[in-house]
């Protein structure tokens, strides 16, 4: 690739140095210190950090924040925000925001365990059928093709219908409905890396075939692993949403999505008690939104391609000549 | 030639490659069957185009893939009936491989020490950490190599130094036969010599055997003592270096040596030459060795004539032409040139 | 002596990034004359690419064009509007890139992509568009039933003939070509190269070939200059940079082919850590032939192995 397409290349081929600069560049930071300095720079990714800290904060120090159980009936049902209860009171009569501040332990936990644990099937799934020959990866991929074809919120409900209530059944239910997705984009990432010669290059040397897929092949996917982590994420919290307002999840638990359950049980929705129902949702929606900000930054920061460039050029316009004023030439292209 | 064993002794070795998901299926001959002896120390060159079959074979040999059929023979050990689905840890420490791009044949999450150290670790080779490092530095010094190197990343270094840290692992486990696929076709050309040298030292101070892969017939004579010449996945001539290249028999060899771009050359290229010589590879009418060899002719058979004057130097029948299924045989036939058929 | 078709004078090309500034380019001048080819040599990262696409004004961010100037037949390129740069682009001058025959759009046939060419710039009906792109796959050895095809269809010889065809389309009197032979086979290389050679004597046009392969180069051009870190170090007509290089690094670069016949002899290349800083300005060493005179920390016998 010629230096006029890439100019991340430029940073990887020694030119004659021009007069002054240091003859070798400063080796960059690889690898997960690469990747932590580069997310911290990204606005995105910073903003997204913010927002989910704020969330984790809050669910943590649940105990200290709103004191006592939430579900006890605090006030009058039905009543809108007011200085005793910030965001009003349910049909029964419970403090909203106690129960959404208590509601974020489960969603924020059946989420991230959903996601680690569907991305971690994926990923063991992608790599054994990279790189453990034809007839596996035939096999967990007839596997795999069948969880994605397979209707997901169908799937969902009689699954969480047979099996017994609880937060276990959710993460188990939503682990099964949801690691295919991972484990075909983790596997066609993991297949473009077995093809690469440092891998032939392990096999050589004598490496088993553990050692190959996890030493050598797993921290190259490093950056695409964590993308589906975030997405696995976001698709726990809100099948979990779901679930729960379907009331198939656990009820006697608190989480945004029960908050919903109720909602919609009590009628809040009919009398118009918007301060109940919509908490919980711009909750759900804040947490999976702070995810995709991190995505987006994962992706910016990885890929320099996806950097916006500084100066407002064209990617049409012609070389610009040092002196020529750009505005003239991008002014032009506009004709 | 001494009557030691082989290091490599390679029988009807062939590969055939399907071609095409479950519904449709098409095979791919990438390696009709093949003979070959490489003696202790000696650097031979095999030689040939793409689609040829020359990386199949590196890659057979390597135990990358594993041969349709055949037999191969490491120091008098048949080690596909042996060891017939995983190579064995003694046969990984023997026969070692570099690969062509230097920039792809090293993981770039890892530090140049990590190369080093792996093979060393896997197969013994050092016990504690102090030997380690000795055995690290001596394999950069041996590669001409600085030892800080040893710190760095694989991007941070030039393609070349890339290069020089592959045979410094292939070093390490104190290989009897190194393949090295094309390794200095992607290089700069001002240090391919440089690394061509320093294999071509190595392989005399250690009695280590090299079978040297290449599209270039002249880094090929630089390097070989002897080379074989590849098609379609079939040897077609093998000899001394220096005496093939000189005398060649086959059409495919003259072929090669004649698109060799030679500054010092000073004859035009004849188009014509070129497209008969094309001809007599792909559609064959007559051998020069019809009734001057032992060996009868045959069109079905692959049979090799040896060369009377130098009996270490053998041709394929001119009669043989190689099976359509066998990729690489699509060598275009100019159109303009009258009698030649389209490609 | 007629005009120079392509004057390039003092010539430098910045990349401008955040974190620091690279010269690409650093104040290159030579002339290409009508009907002559004059090959640039040099490796990776030699800038021999950048200055062939800025010659073109290809060069994207954050690529800057950053002193001297570039002349066709005495016009400015570097002053071309839009406009006027369109018109040049192709017409007077047209680029065969690297890898170009994994370029041809997969999607539609070699016809098509060629008819296109006359469709967009001499606005003529399809089926003349046509009609010429049989006449221009004529002059490369082409068949006619070929416009039919796909590119993945056809062999990569025969792709990138086709590239090198489009690229002749206009008749522009001069062709820039970046590695054309770099993906192919030897034997297909050779007869792209004879088929260059066949095209440049009958349609007469010069060529501004790049490649890194110096045999090729001294088998093709007239004249020809070596580059490193974007600096020429030495140019001459192409025998004479071949059998008489003055510059250890030119040197380096013709040593670096083992010949064909002869004795087998060790040869030298350039050592690992060897490095050209602050190339001065080319010097008279001959007729016609100017090199880098070598600064003082550059041993002489350079390290080698």
């Amino acid at each position: 690739m010629s230096l006029a397409q890439d100019p991340r290349a430029m940073a990887e081929i020694e030119l004659g140095a021009a007069p002054g600069e240091a003859p070798r560049p400063t080796p960059r930071p690889r690898g997960r210190d690469g990747l932590v300095r580069g997310l911290l720079g990204n606005g995105k990714a910073v903003a997204g950090l913010v927002i989910l800290a704020v969330f984790a904060a809050v669910a943590l120090l649940a105990p200290v924040i709103a004191p006592g159980d939430p579900n006890l009936i605090q006030g009058l049902g039905a009543q809108p925000p007011s200085p005793e209860h910030l965001l009003g009171t349910t049909a029964k009569g419970q403090d909203v925001l106690a129960l959404n501040i208590w509601g974020a332990r489960s969603s924020l936990f059946v989420g991230f365990t959903v996601g680690i644990l569907a991305t971690l099937v994926g990923l063991l799934v992608g790599l054994a059928s990279a790189y453990l020959g034809k007839t596996v990866d035939n096999l967990l991929s007839l596997v795999t093709n069948v969880f994605l074809l397979l209707p997901g919120l169908p799937l969902l409900v009689i699954l969480a219908a047979f099996l017994p209530q609880g937060l276990g059944t959710v993460i188990v239910v939503l682990v099964i409905t949801g690691w295919a997705g991972s484990a075909r984009v983790l596997r066609s990432q993991a297949l473009s890396i077995r093809g690469k010669d440092f891998v032939a290059a392990a096999q050589v040397s004598g490496e088993s075939s553990l050692r190959i897929m996890f030493r050598e092949m797993l921290p190259n996917m490093a950056s695409i692993v964590m993308s589906t982590l975030l997405a696995c994420v976001i698709f726990g919290i809100g099948a979990q949403a779901g679930l729960e307002f379907l009331g198939l999840g656990d009820i006697s638990t608190i989480s945004w999505g029960t908050n919903l359950y109720w909602a919609s049980n009590d009628g809040a929705l009919l009398t118009g008690s918007w301060w109940v129902f919509l908490p919980p949702g711009v909750c759900i929606a804040l947490v999976a939104f702070a995810l995709a900000l991190v995505n987006y930054g994962v992706d910016e920061t990885t890929n320099p391609r996806l950097r916006k460039p500084r100066r407002r050029v064209s990617p049409t316009a012609p070389t610009p000549v040092a002196g020529v004023d750009i505005a003239d030439e991008t002014k032009e292209e506009r004709r | 030639m001494s009557a030691q064993t082989p290091v490599m002794s390679i029988r009807g070795l062939e590969k055939t490659f399907p071609i095409g998901g479950m519904l449709s299926r098409g095979r791919v001959r990438a390696l009709g069957g093949v003979d070959l002896d490489i003696a202790p120390g000696e650097i031979v060159a095999l030689v040939g185009e793409s689609g040829s079959g020359k990386s199949t074979l590196a890659r057979c040999l390597a135990r990358l893939e594993q041969p349709s059929g055949g037999s191969l023979l490491f120091e008098g050990r048949d080690i596909l009936r042996q060891e017939p689905r995983r190579a064995s840890r003694s046969y990984r420490s023997a026969v070692q491989m570099i690969f062509q791009d230097p920039f792809g044949s090293l993981n770039p999450v890892h530090r140049v020490g990590h190369f080093l150290e792996r093979p060393l670790r896997l197969h013994d080779a050092v016990s504690g950490r102090a030997e380690l490092e000795n055995a690290k530095r001596r394999l950069m010094e041996k590669v001409d190599l600085p030892a800080e190197l040893l710190d760095r990343y694989p991007h941070e270094l030039s393609g070349g130094q890339r290069q020089r840290i592959a045979i410094a692992r292939a070093l390490a486990v104190n290989p009897r036969l190194i393949l090295a696929d094309e390794p200095t076709s992607m290089l700069d050309v001002s240090v391919r010599i440089g690394v061509l040298n320093l294999m071509r030292t190595l392989c005399e101070q250690q009695g280590i055997s090299m079978l040297y892969i290449t599209h270039d017939l002249a880094s090929a004579r630089y390097l070989a003592d002897r080379i074989v010449v590849m098609f379609a996945g079939e040897f077609v001539e093998g000899g001394e270096a220096m005496t093939l290249l000189a005398h060649p028999q086959h059409p495919y060899t003259r072929l090669l040596i004649s698109a060799v771009p030679d500054p010092r050359r000073r004859g035009a290229f004849d188009p014509r030459e070129r497209a008969q010589l094309r001809r007599e590879v792909l559609k064959p009418v007559s051998c020069p060795f019809e009734g001057r060899s032992d060996t009868p002719c045959s069109r079905d058979a692959a049979v090799f004539h040896t060369v009377s004057e130098s009996p270490e130097h053998w041709v394929r029948c001119g009669l043989y032409a190689p099976p359509s299924d066998a990729p690489g045989t699509a060598l275009e036939l100019p159109d303009t040139i009258e009698g030649a058929t389209p490609a | 002596m007629s005009a120079p078709l392509l004057e390039v004078e003092d010539l430098s090309v910045e990349y401008v990034t955040d974190t620091r500034t690279v010269r690409a380019v650093d104040r290159v001048s030579f002339t290409v004359g009508e009907g002559e080819v004059f090959g640039l040599a040099g490796e990776s990262g030699c800038g021999k690419s950048t200055i062939a696409n800025a010659i073109l004004r290809l060069l994207r961010d954050p690529a800057v064009i950053a002193g001297g100037s570039i002349r066709f037949r005495g016009t400015d390129v570097l002053a071309f509007d839009h406009e006027r740069l369109r018109e040049f682009r192709w017409r007077q001058v047209a680029m065969v890139f690297q890898s170009a025959m994994n370029s041809l759009n997969p999607v539609m046939t070699i016809g098509d992509q060629i008819a296109d060419i006359y469709t967009t710039h001499d606005r003529i009906s399809k089926k003349e568009a046509l009609r010429r792109s049989g006449d221009l796959l004529d002059l490369v050895g082409i068949p006619h039933d070929r416009l039919r095809s796909y590119p993945h269809q056809l062999s990569g010889g025969m792709r990138q003939r086709v590239v090198i065809a489009m690229a002749t389309a206009l008749r522009p009197p001069l062709l820039i070509m970046d590695e054309p032979t770099t993906a192919l086979d030897v034997v297909v290389q050779q007869e792209i190269m004879a088929q260059i050679k066949d095209l440049q004597r009958e349609l007469g046009f010069a060529v501004l070939f790049i490649t890194h392969d110096m045999s090729l180069m001294v088998e093709l051009s007239d004249r020809m200059a070596v580059m490193y870190a974007g600096r020429f170090v030495e140019t001459a007509r192409a025998q004479a940079v071949f059998e008489e290089p003055s510059h250890p690094y030119t040197r380096a670069l013709m040593n670096a082919f083992p010949p064909m016949s002869g004795p087998r002899t060790r040869l030298r290349g350039l050592g690992e850590g060897v490095r050209f800083r602050d190339i001065p300005d080319l010097v008279s060493v001959g007729p016609g032939h100017w090199a880098a005179p070598i600064a003082d920390d550059v041993p002489s016998s350079e390290a080698s192995r």
